[in-house]
């Protein structure tokens, strides 16, 4: 186990400076300078103004004064906010980007495996039908679509909820709505499936045979296995989310960390870009591993392979 | 012959019921049903599932509309008309006209050309480098495939939409640009597995009588692992093609897909967030519907395929 764990650390850095490098190369590529703007800067300014943000260096200096900055996880001053770092900007928005994600991820599974239960209990009656309807829909509407049919009927048409922003539990239920039901879908679907499977076992016919009530065997023999897989797919449901708060913090006005990163590429706000990315990169390289250990710590097959193998 | 047969015949019933009829040598040889190849079996059982053969009755469709969709209308796509902005769906405009009076239904059908042509070319550039990566990768094995997965699992921890987002900001937002940033790091899914395929089937004994004949490496490659792996990377395509669709629309709706004079469906829904709120709902209805329900038809359609490919269900 712990060979496993220090291999996966081993590959998590080894991502972290392929993104690191990858966004310095990038950006250093990209036509054009933040700095150039409409107004005409005397050269004096210029020459000031690029030697403030290390522009002028040879681009081996800038690279180490980029991995510096980002190893003391200090992202260096925004260049299109006045007055405002990067870490400023994290700071205020990535509490409510959390929020609005751990939120999302705790109501897509609590959801998503109800239903794929259900639908597995039921198997090819009314509700299976409906819980594959809804998960195969949820599958196929992207998010944005479904956040701007949400707005439009419960916030604007039946006045129910309030359409943006982020400042008590009524905002919050369009948006978590919105967000969510992409991975609840999926979850539902795989865990019907596998249930599905695990439900023909030998073991969950001697635990029939031995009387349990139907909601012990499902809670306690059954879900155990048929979770293995959710549990797999978590780094990418992660993923999705993450990348979907983009849009959901845009279309609701949530001053989140999506928020800031969308008006940082259209601004070409450099350092705000660059950190937003490592930071995103890095807490999702973070969860991907911390998945793949609750994964060796579920699945008793890795757990064996630490008693043989240490 | 003929007596031990009637010796054996049971007490109640006469023995003068039964009589040899000879021996049909060819009728016993003959075979009953007709011999189906793998495909064909696959096609049949496809056909069988209806939800994944209405999602190819409605890609076909689509495909047909993208391509016939704008002689059908008097209207060109970025024809702008002013005064008929936000016309309702009528005889005139099938879906309606959007805020600059542009026809709804013309701009669906060119969206659907950009859409289906960055999923499809998405899908066939991941295709072609997946199947080399993890076609050598899972083949040569050893060093190599050490060598090469370890590669794969730092480009897979890499969170997709985000270098999608880098390399667009830098690359500048164009169709040939998307379609780079899609598949600079999707091929990794399919080389997985191609690798895990290949690498299964490389034991098998027809690839050793192969290899025992001399064949050279890219051969037994392209001729005995290929079309046996085939199953699995036909579905794999299936789904590259919605979530290409999908990040294409994605990145539209953030202002970093396809740039104006342009029309894709991400653009278009981008577009009408602002018309909905005043109740000009055709504006966001038809590309979302058509969005969604392409998505969906893929799904459909690679779900069924994969339960027909899969050898194990053959009956």
């Amino acid at each position: 186990m712990l060979k496993y764990i220090a291999k996966r650390l081993l590959i998590m850095a080894v991502t972290l400076w392929v993104i690191v490098t990858l966004t310095f190369i990038l950006m250093i590529s990209i036509p054009g300078s933040p700095l150039n703007s409409e107004r005409n800067t005397n050269e004096v300014v210029q020459a000031n103004l690029e030697a403030h943000y290390n522009l002028d260096e040879p681009y081996y200096v800038q690279y180490m004064l980029y991995i510096k900055s980002i190893v003391t996880f200090d992202f260096g001053p925004s260049i299109k906010q006045p007055n405002q770092t990067v870490n400023d900007l994290l700071g205020r928005g990535f509490p409510i980007s959390f929020e609005l994600g751990i939120i999302t991820i705790i109501v897509a599974l609590i959801s998503g495996i109800t239903l794929g239960i259900l639908a597995a209990l039921r198997h090819n009656g009314i509700i299976d039908y409906l819980a594959i309807s809804l998960a195969v829909l949820g599958i196929s509407i992207p998010n944005f679509v479904l956040a701007t049919l949400l707005i439009q009927k419960l916030a604007v048409d039946w006045n129910i909820l309030p359409p943006a922003t982020w400042s008590s539990p009524a905002h919050m239920v369009l948006p978590v709505i919105a967000l969510a039901t992409g991975p609840m879908a999926i979850i539902a679907r795989l865990t019907r499936s596998t249930m599905l499977e695990v439900l023909t076992q030998d073991y969950i016919k001697m635990a029939r045979a031995k009387g349990l009530s139907p909601w012990k065997i499902v809670l306690k023999h059954a879900l155990r296995n048929a979770l293995m897989p959710v549990v797999t797919i978590m780094g990418t449901l992660l993923a999705g989310i993450l990348t979907g708060t983009f849009v959901i913090e845009k279309i609701f006005a949530i001053p989140g960390m999506g928020r800031y990163f969308v008006e940082s590429i259209n601004q070409r706000d450099y350092p705000v870009i660059m950190g937003t990315t490592v930071f995103y990169s890095a807490f999702l390289i973070f969860m991907l591993f911390l998945v793949d250990i609750v994964y060796g710590i579920l699945d008793p097959r890795i757990k064996l392979h630490k008693k043989g193998g240490a | 012959m003929e007596q031990n047969n009637m010796k054996r015949s049971p007490g109640n019933i006469p023995d003068e019921w039964f009589s040899w009829k000879g021996k049909d040598t060819e009728a016993a040889e003959t075979v009953a049903r007709p011999s189906l190849s793998y495909w064909q079996d696959a096609w049949r059982r496809l056909v069988k599932n209806k939800l994944a053969m209405a999602g190819l009755l409605f890609l076909v469709l689509l495909a047909l509309f993208a391509i016939f969709g704008p002689i059908l209308s008097p209207y060109e796509v970025n024809k702008q008309d002013l005064p008929n902005q936000y016309q309702p769906p009528s005889s005139d405009h099938w879906f309606g006209t959007d805020n600059a009076g542009r026809d709804v239904f013309t701009r669906t059908w060119y969206g659907a050309r950009i859409s289906l042509f960055v999923g499809l070319m998405a899908a066939l550039i991941d295709l072609s480098i997946g199947i080399i990566y993890g076609g050598l990768s899972g083949y040569k094995g050893g060093r190599t495939d050490n060598i090469m997965m370890r590669i794969i699992e730092v480009l897979y921890g890499l969170p997709y939409l985000l270098v999608v987002i880098l390399l667009l900001v830098v690359l500048g937002p164009s169709l040939s640009t998307i379609i780079i940033a899609l598949t600079v790091t999707g091929w990794v899914g399919m080389a997985r597995i191609v690798r895990g395929q290949v690498l299964q089937i490389k034991n098998y004994e027809f690839v050793l009588a192969s290899k025992s004949f001399g064949t050279k490496t890219p051969r037994i490659i392209r001729k005995n692992l290929l079309p046996n792996t085939m199953g699995p990377i036909i579905v794999q395509m299936t789904l590259t093609v919605p979530s290409a669709i999908f990040a294409e629309a994605f990145l539209s709706f953030l202002g970093l897909g396809i740039q104006a004079p342009f029309a894709s469906w991400g653009v278009m829904a981008n577009d009408s967030l602002g018309a909905i709120l005043s109740g000009n709902w055709w504006t966001l209805f038809f590309p979302a519907f058509f969005i969604s329900f392409t998505m969906f038809a893929f799904n459909v359609l690679g779900d069924g395929l994969q339960d027909a490919l899969d050898p194990k269900l053959r009956k």
